[in-house]
């Protein structure tokens, strides 16, 4: 592979993480129970979408074959979608979803701290701006996971279900493969390994602050970095692609 | 008008007439997102988003190119810099006085935040999020006013 092309499909999952994941949260939109959390889910789902602009637009000038930021996030398919499969769970309930975000933003941070350290100018400069966003995520899902966990009896056992409904979509975050090995060798990205070794440290401490269990680490589901994606991603693209596919080039 | 015609004084001053859109009280000088002005055949104003997903900065973006248009310049170079990222330490002194007249509690380190009407400390929090992602929402204990608070970030 060369490092071009490592270079391109590494920033394109990037992309897909933070468009699919913000995507999700745009579903929640005018969903949450009370208004502080309505807010604060809006706004970090616009970092996300922020984020995806800035990635998808950096693939597309190293591509060079002319394609936009909408061309990649409404005009590829389901195959072409290199996110993780934990971020395209549906959304369940307020729980679920806050679940869902922690436990990828607690191993996102640690990749972008990464990232902002690595030997591509424009990749890290992404990762510096969007750090300083993710830590704040980080903060503020953490102390709900905590509030909910140590919380009614009725508040832990659902979020201590949703750990678990999770879970096994977690060791794709950490599983390397080609792509991975390649964008650490050559741009000196982050070590999977390492990264792992970090998020299992901070997950378990909130988790426990939380008076929750860890859930075991069983057979952990992979695929959505090399295309592969559950039934669950084919929604949410019709939902997100329909009306700039059905009306190309529409503006308003 | 031809670009060598016009100093960076110049297009500083004019840029101190564009506003943000989300806090018109503060020019996008005073909020310190400006990087750096240089004129040489075209004018070209380098500006850093504050957060990656403000939808208020294309709108600047289209504001400075229509102030420049304005001014005769024809086609301005609008480029987007986000390294290093903005922080709420570039907001200048003075935005941060014009910040505070306009009622908006200015970001700080410190973990004691003035209300802006009557300058007690007796304040809380209401909510982290306010009526847009760099605001939180605050209250006085003294005066009673609710007022927002620009976030440090
Ligand atoms: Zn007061």
């Amino acid at each position: 592979m060369n490092a071009e092309q490592t270079l391109i499909d590494y920033t394109l999952r990037l992309a897909d993480n933070a468009l699919i994941l913000g995507q999700r949260m745009v579903e929640n939109v005018a969903a949450w129970p009370e208004l502080e959390e309505e807010l604060a889910n809006a706004n970090f789902a616009l970092d996300f979408l922020g984020q995806a602009r800035m990635l998808y637009s950096y693939a597309g000038e190293l591509e060079g074959k002319g394609r936009s930021e909408d061309d990649f996030a409404y005009l590829r398919d389901e195959h072409e979608f290199r996110n993780v499969l934990l971020l395209e769970q549906p959304n369940g309930h307020f729980g679920d979803a806050l679940v869902r975000q922690y436990l990828f933003e607690a191993a996102y941070v640690h990749i972008l701290g990464a990232l902002v350290e690595c030997r591509d100018e424009q990749l890290s400069a992404i990762a510096a701006r969007a750090i300083k966003e993710v830590q704040y995520h980080v903060r503020h899902t953490s102390k709900w996971l905590i509030r909910l966990g140590d919380g009614t009896e009725l508040s832990q056992t659902r979020v201590q279900q949703s750990l678990h409904d999770v879970w096994r979509f977690t060791g794709e975050l950490f599983a390397a493969d080609d792509i991975d090995i390649a964008f650490q060798e050559t741009f000196g990205g982050p070590d999977l390994s390492a990264v792992a070794a970090l998020w299992r440290t901070d997950v378990a401490a909130v988790v426990s602050e939380a008076t929750l269990v860890l859930p075991d680490d069983e057979w952990m589901a992979t695929g959505g970095k090399q295309g592969r994606h559950s039934e669950h991603l084919g929604y949410l693209l019709a939902e997100m692609q329909y009306l700039p596919r059905s009306h190309a080039g529409a503006t308003w | 008008m031809v670009a060598s015609d016009i100093s960076e004084q110049q297009v500083y001053e004019w840029l101190e007439q564009v506003p943000d859109p989300e806090i018109p009280v503060l020019s996008i000088l005073d909020l310190g997102i400006v990087r750096e002005v240089s004129v040489d055949s075209t004018v070209t104003v380098s500006l850093a988003p504050t957060y990656s997903g403000c939808p208020a900065t294309e709108a600047i973006e289209s504001s400075v190119r229509r102030a420049l248009h304005d001014h005769g310049v024809e086609a301005p170079v609008i480029k987007r810099v986000i390294s290093p990222p903005w922080t709420t330490d570039w907001i200048t002194r003075r935005g941060r006085q014009k910040l505070h007249e306009y009622g908006i509690a200015p970001p700080q380190k410190s973990l004691e935040i003035a209300c802006p009407q009557c300058s007690s400390l007796q304040t809380e929090l209401v909510s982290e999020f306010g009526s847009t992602a760099c605001k939180a929402s605050w209250r006085c204990r003294d005066c009673l006013e609710p007022f927002e608070y620009f976030k440090c970030l």
